[in-house]
């Protein structure tokens, strides 16, 4: 009888390979092969007419400590860590109040956090250059208001990219840090309080501590989309904030150095599982990260 | 044990928006006492010892202790700890930064607060597991640690919220038996709430009894077993035969009363004839009998008879379909099933509680009811 149910059933199921395949053929096709293919490009180089050529060289790997590049490089680390260390500023307090409040102001905020995201965020970021922009309405209402007597130039400045990149990437910090806050149990809160400790102290001791792992999720879905958001420092920083992100793009785009572009790639693939490395290190699990 | 008052509530009265939580409630707790507050789940007895804590601040009314005020005081500014049900240990420390916590917040020194830490642990009998996380121990551990971390604070009193709810029934036991032992080493005053009336009265000096927020009784173990004041205290703690009651007549020699079910005897003081009362009798206290006795007219038949280690049960059904149990120590002649019999008791041995609808009917008639007092702990309509 037993043997008969499991016979019945073994031959009403699908066999496992038409399940898993086709997310298999997917992250093969999509993700995997061509991956595989900028790997295999960025050692290679290109002819006159901007051709790939297949032929083993570290040449793109040497010119990458040109000395314009090592500083775009270190440019496109300082913002992202100023978005990051911005994001955690702001989305701290933000999701730190969007788990202790009211069921209908936590819905409240979370729209405003999530609603900008069902329209595009190219278009969004024209809307900060008409905010921004030397004919902007700051600019605007400052110059009508008599503040000021000239319009300031608030675009196409580093200050302003940093801005884009923290609109942009702010609620990739807010939503971790709010699943481990609204984790924390209100009672160990209350045991601090007991024991002596006050406000701060409980914050330093307790709160912070246990929710560092919401924090360090934050930081990287904040920190590696920064480095590779080519788009927001076009728009808000125009030609003259270049993050490694634009260089990569124009190595695809403009210059048709395909393999050289490839090989900038593959550096920040690498710094990006450096730290997702150095996040585990520190006891943070991938799944918290959402990407997988 | 002394009988000054360490914990004062007065008038205390919490709403939570709309809900009434607790109500008007009169306590004091004494210096040196294990008392427990005792009741369902609900009955505002978790929302007063968070009074008592500071993590709730009562809507009304005064809390004092050590004689003041505590009213705007944050919890660590009371010299009270609390045991959280949880146990709240921090989950990021390991056992000794945990119990030292307290003493780190008041910035003792490093070398005293090692000290103290293991005379700590030593009294829980938790030496060597210093270094251990919280996710590395048992529950029984945890809750030692939790201890640990709140008595080395050398509070006056110690508020404990249903502490060992969480561990199995033996070493629940076990720890009951330690935390009594403590409670006498350390000489701290103990507040322990408890949904548990076995652990109730095993362990505390009183009792409070909370139902729907109002404190219904508060005494000894005893005096709330033997001398339940309401109705529902009488119900709620062990088992009892309840009956509503009419006072037939009232003299020096006893009281007859009448139930549904026929006529019954008792004594009690300051009962007025006509008066609806109830009336309580333990199914150990409880006696029946083949032939009539005097006083009682109740008649019913044995039911069923079930043997309970060294007791026997035995159900009385009465003419009105009301069930009596009947407790007889096994080797005992215990009434044989299917026979009809007279249910009787010793006249002391029924407790007679004043009924909450006389208030209601004091209060419509203005009548005079100083026969007794009001304040027999049956707050039903306050």
């Amino acid at each position: 009888m037993k043997d008969e149910t499991r016979h019945r059933f073994k031959n009403k199921t699908l066999p496992l390979i038409t399940m898993i395949s086709p997310v298999t053929v997917w992250l093969l096709l999509l993700i995997a092969i061509p991956l595989l293919y900028i790997l295999v490009i960025s050692f290679a180089s290109t002819d006159s007419s901007h051709n790939i050529v297949f032929q083993f060289t570290l040449n793109n790997y040497a010119k990458l400590l040109d000395p314009t590049l090592l500083t775009i490089y270190g440019n496109s680390l300082a913002v992202a860590g100023l978005t990051t260390l911005i994001c955690i500023l702001i989305g701290y307090p933000f999701a730190y109040i969007m788990a202790r409040t009211t069921p209908f102001r936590k819905t409240l905020m979370l729209i405003f956090l999530m609603l900008p995201f069902w329209t595009n965020s190219i278009i969004r970021l024209y809307g900060w250059r008409t905010l921004l922009g030397e004919n902007g309405y700051i600019n605007h209402f400052l110059v009508l208001t008599g503040i000021i007597k000239e319009p300031i130039g608030m675009l196409f400045t580093r200050e302003a990219v940093v801005l884009g990149m923290v609109y942009t990437l702010i609620p990739f910090m807010v939503l971790p840090l709010h699943t481990v806050i609204d984790k924390l149990d209100r009672s160990l809160l209350e045991a601090a309080g007991d024991l002596g400790a006050k406000s701060v102290k409980t914050f330093f001791y307790v709160t912070l501590p246990l929710t560092a792992s919401g924090i360090f999720a934050g930081i990287i879905m904040v920190f590696i989309p920064c480095l590779g958001y080519f788009f927001v420092s076009d728009l808000m920083g125009g030609g003259k904030s270049q993050l490694i992100g634009n260089v990569i793009e124009r190595q695809f785009k403009e210059s048709f150095n395909w393999p050289f572009g490839a090989a900038l790639s593959i550096v920040l693939i690498l710094i990006t599982l450096i730290l997702v490395k150095i996040y585990t290190k520190v006891g943070g699990k991938v799944d918290d990260l959402g990407v997988v | 044990m002394s009988n000054k008052a360490i914990v004062q509530l007065n008038h205390v009265e919490k709403f939570y928006g709309e809900n009434h939580v607790v109500k008007n409630l009169e306590m004091e707790v004494y210096e040196g006492e294990f008392l427990s507050i005792l009741g369902p789940s609900g009955c505002g007895k978790t929302t007063t010892l968070r009074m008592i804590a500071g993590f709730e601040q009562q809507s009304e009314g005064i809390i004092l202790v050590e004689g003041e005020a505590v009213g705007n005081k944050e919890p660590f500014e009371r010299n009270v700890n609390t045991v959280f049900q949880s146990y709240a240990l921090f989950p990021h420390m390991n056992v000794f930064d945990n119990v030292a916590f307290g003493l780190k917040m008041k910035k003792v020194g490093k070398a005293e607060i090692k000290k103290e830490v293991l005379k700590t642990l030593a009294l829980v009998q938790l030496e060597g597991f210093e270094k251990r996380f919280p996710s590395q121990l048992s529950g029984g551990q945890k809750q030692r640690v939790a201890i640990a971390r709140a008595i080395i604070n050398k509070p006056r009193v110690l508020l404990l919220d249903e502490p060992l709810g969480a561990l199995d029934k033996k070493l629940r036991k076990q720890m009951q038996f330690e935390l009594k032992r403590l409670q006498k080493k350390l000489e701290i005053t103990f507040v322990y709430v408890t949904h548990d009336q076995e652990e109730a009265l095993t362990m505390s000096d009183r009792i409070a009894i909370m139902n729907g927020g109002i404190l219904e009784q508060i005494d000894t173990p005893s005096g709330i077993y033997d001398h339940p004041k309401t109705k529902f205290v009488a119900d709620f703690i062990g088992e009892s035969n309840l009956f509503d009651a009419v006072v037939e007549k009232a003299d020096e020699d006893g009281i007859v009363l009448s139930t549904e079910a026929g006529f019954v005897y008792g004594t009690g003081k300051g009962f007025r004839e006509k008066e609806m009362i109830y009336l309580s009798v333990r199914p150990e206290k409880t006696r029946c009998s083949l032939s009539p006795v005097d006083g009682f007219s109740v008649q019913g038949f044995i039911k069923e008879s079930v043997f309970i280690g060294t007791l026997v049960t035995s159900i009385m059904v009465l003419q009105n379909g009301q069930e009596i149990k009947i407790t007889t120590l096994a080797g005992q002649p215990a009434p044989v099933v299917g026979s009809t019999q007279y249910l009787y008791w010793q006249p002391e041995d029924a407790v007679l509680m004043h009924s909450a609808s006389n208030d209601v009917l004091a209060a419509v008639d203005n009548v005079d009811l100083s026969g007794y007092s009001a304040d027999a702990g049956m707050g039903g309509l306050g």
